[in-house]
């Protein structure tokens, strides 16, 4: 039974506005053109190439269902599971329910801490525990260092081959695209002197293909980023974070976008004593700390919760509930920085003599809103939301490590940051989880910047003039 | 200029009592003060008894708005609004849900906060314009585009990894310093010096790459371009000519935060065991202190506002083009 949370919903809301627009600009150059400047950069191509795979991974797990039970009652009603599981967790099914008992080290055949063994003599003994799936597929323990080794190995020879198979494929399908002769391609590929920037594009292809198969192939086996205080596998919370993440960084601009835009252009547009109540209203938000205001409205909402326990029925709803009402408290506090760059934007469009032109014709205000105002301030959206999307994924991390974030029980960055604090206190030190949170959280962030920059220089006109 | 001071302060009126209401709507009309009693109280069958009690003994127990039942003055000023919202206006801050008097706290605590507060601020500021203007002078050069890589590689991990790393780092690893702590007086340095670093280390890669978009837009001015026709050096041009006005975008910049500087630092200060008003904020937000986050959240305003006023006048200072009207 297919379930469909909140923040799911919106997801594919937006993923539908993206697509309709992508169609709507495929036949317009006016559209197209910048952001075919976007990726002719290089950086701006390699980040494209990562987000997608994040945004991927978040879509999978956007999917959400129910399972259905296997035995029937007497009626024949089917019964459904009551825990919501998403397309994700069954693709990652072997991480999931490969749990440990307590912490076990990245690659570890043994447990983090001592146990007592009582053998079959009865003496009792004090040592390390083999893992119940960590490396179970090891009869000798001794052949550890050459098991990952011959992974390895297998890994780049495999990466090699798919990558090369990939990098031809491609190839050939730019010959058989431009009808260029096969040796010029690679001659002005290689040089980097296509259109597109190749070079990079095929060293992230390789970097994905190798990182993704060496995961494929270590992590059925291993726990690569070892485990946490309950023994569940760091690489699967990781990549359970992701979603979080992304739904933090888009999500909340959806939603605070309209008020944003609606206000900003009212603003500037009608003037008067709209512009007076509207800049009233930002300049009180935004005069509020944003954190205390933030953390305001979450202790209001946990108390809400807490008194209307009936409203949600799992668990996994009440985490989704929370992490959408963090998404619109978020919005509340950032919207006001669009709202002024809009304003002012219009304001400026308000006076130029194709405005003036249209309202000596008797062109109605509606109208001129949207036909002459809103498509020259697109570029200004278009930039906040690339910009701001980094900073969210940043702010939620230190907003669940203040537990006002996210809800406890839930995946995210900031979640895992927050308990690696203890972790990496206690002796000896347990330090993968906050490597893992880190490596995950830090490759999104830096290419969701590259790509903003990018963003940025096609379509800020002042920038684009100066290059 | 005195003037103009007071007609500032006269328009920030409005935007406090808009703030004021927003805090009032939010803690006391979304969430009535049972529900808190009912959350501090910590359990599910709470007796009536005991809600009550708890909402009598922090003054919650008076209508929200209008007392019927006082005489005269009373109906409005015996309300939870006169007496937790307008109260604040004055500075009143009352006491915190558990009994303790925030204003005195905040006397107290104030000063921590500053005290790493100030050498952060600048220590980053030389730190953030010495990296800014080694970037500008080799603008458009390798180590200016690898300089600005570097800048998003650093401004791309979330300061809480900066904060448990140095701590990790220095604290732990190094014993250089001790990990988290403060002491009065003198001794407090050794507990100062790891925050300050850490805190410029989180913030240099965004600052370093905002800054040097102002040095190169003042070396694309004609004024540089005549100081270089004279024959002047350009290590003298830079530091004469170009530093003197980048630094107008960026000192009006951090006037607005100065006075933003008293709250302290919310993660960094708890993180650290520094007993300052951010630590305190968070210790409020965890223990769920109604109180202290009300009196935090206006105090906050208050503070960003009077920035903004600083702002305006800073401005007028630096550059007498600008006037106040």
């Amino acid at each position: 039974m297919i379930e469909i949370l909140w923040t799911d919903a919106l997801i594919f809301l937006l993923v539908g506005t993206i697509v309709a627009f992508a169609i709507y600009a495929r036949s317009r150059e006016h559209l197209r053109a910048p952001w075919r400047q976007v990726i002719r950069k290089p950086l701006g191509m390699s980040a494209l190439v990562i987000l997608m795979l994040y945004v991927m991974i978040g879509l999978l797990d956007s999917l959400h269902f129910r399972s259905q039970l296997e035995q029937q009652n007497g009626n024949g009603e089917v019964q459904y599971s009551a825990t919501i599981e998403s397309v994700l967790d069954i693709l990652l099914d072997d991480l999931r329910s490969s749990t440990e008992k307590t912490y076990s080290a990245p690659f570890a055949l043994h447990q983090y801490n001592k146990e007592t063994i009582e053998d079959a003599q009865g003496t009792k003994r004090r040592e390390y525990p083999r893992l119940q799936h960590g490396g179970s597929h090891l009869e000798d323990p001794d052949r550890h260092p050459q098991d990952i080794a011959k992974r390895l190995v297998f890994t780049f020879i495999g990466g090699l081959v798919v990558w090369g198979l990939t990098v031809a494929f491609i190839v050939v399908l730019v010959v058989w695209k431009t009808g260029d002769s096969l040796k010029n391609v690679l001659r002005t590929m290689s040089r980097g002197e296509r259109d597109l920037p190749w070079r990079s594009l095929f060293a992230t292809l390789a970097f994905v293909v190798l990182v993704a198969l060496f995961l494929m192939n270590t992590a059925s086996v291993y726990h690569v980023f070892g485990t946490d205080k309950v023994g569940e596998d760091v690489l699967y919370q990781a990549i359970k974070s992701i979603r979080t993440g992304l739904v933090i960084g888009t999500l909340t601009t959806l939603i605070m976008l309209p008020f944003a835009v609606l206000l900003g252009i009212m603003a500037g547009y009608l003037k008067g004593w709209v512009d007076d109540v509207i800049q009233y209203i930002y300049t009180t938000l935004n005069s509020i700390p944003g954190v205390l205001l933030i953390a305001a409205a979450v202790l209001m909402m946990l108390v809400y919760m807490e008194t209307h326990p009936e409203l949600f029925g799992t668990g996994v709803e009440r985490s989704d509930f929370r992490l959408l009402f963090l998404c619109m408290i978020l919005g509340v506090t950032s919207w006001t920085g669009l709202c002024r760059l809009l304003r002012a934007e219009t304001l400026k469009l308000s006076e130029l003599e194709y405005v003036q032109a249209a309202e000596a014709l008797g062109v109605g205000r509606l109208k001129i809103i949207l036909r002459h105002i809103l498509p020259n301030v697109m570029h200004i959206i278009l930039i906040a939301v690339v910009m701001d999307f980094s900073g969210l994924v940043l702010a939620e991390a230190v907003l669940s490590y203040l537990n006002i974030g996210v809800d406890p029980t839930m995946y995210s960055w900031g979640n895992m940051i927050n308990s690696s604090r203890l972790e990496l206190a206690r002796e000896p030190i347990v330090w993968w989880a906050f490597l893992a949170a880190f490596i995950f959280m830090f490759m999104m962030v830096l290419s969701a910047n590259l790509f903003a920059d990018a963003v940025r220089d096609a379509f800020d006109p002042r920038l684009r003039e100066r290059a | 200029m005195i003037a103009y001071i007071i007609r500032r302060l006269l328009y920030a009126l409005p935007i406090l009592i808009g703030v004021n209401l927003i805090t009032f709507a939010l803690f006391f009309i979304v969430n009535p003060p049972d529900q808190m009693a009912r959350l501090h109280l910590g359990e599910r069958h709470v007796t009536q008894e005991a809600i009550d009690k708890w909402k009598e003994q922090r003054g919650y127990d008076r209508p929200l708005l209008f007392n019927t039942e006082a005489s005269g003055l009373g109906v409005i000023t015996d309300t939870i609004f006169y007496e937790k919202s307008i109260r604040l206006f004055i500075f009143d801050f009352g006491s915190s849900d558990n009994g303790r008097d925030i204003s005195y706290d905040i006397s107290q605590r104030m000063w921590p906060s500053l005290a790493i507060a100030v050498p952060s601020l600048i220590v980053s500021l030389a730190v953030n314009i010495f990296f800014a203007m080694l970037l500008a002078f080799f603008r458009g050069s390798y180590i200016d585009v690898w300089g600005v890589i570097m800048c998003v590689v650093l401004m791309s991990i979330s300061a809480l990894f900066y904060y448990i790393g140095g701590q990790f780092l220095v604290g732990k690893l190094l014993h250089l310093v001790p990990i988290s702590g403060y002491d009065t007086g003198f001794d407090a340095t050794k507990f100062i010096i790891l925050p300050v670093i850490v805190g410029v280390a989180a913030g240099i890669g965004a600052s370093t790459r905002w800054y040097r978009t102002f040095f190169l837009e003042e070396i694309a001015k004609d004024f540089v371009r005549t100081a270089r026709a004279k024959g002047l050096a350009e290590t003298r041009v830079l530091f004469r000519h170009v530093l003197k006005n980048a630094m107008i975008p960026i000192l009006t910049g951090i006037v607005v935060a100065l006075p933003l500087l008293f709250m302290g630092s919310l993660i960094l200060e708890s993180f650290f065991g520094i007993p300052g008003l951010g630590s305190y904020t968070i210790d409020a937000i965890n223990q769920q202190d109604f109180a202290i986050v009300r009196a935090m959240v206006f105090l906050g305003s208050v503070l960003y506002i009077v920035g903004l006023i600083l702002t305006d006048i800073s401005y007028t200072l630096v550059d007498p083009r600008v006037r106040l009207s």
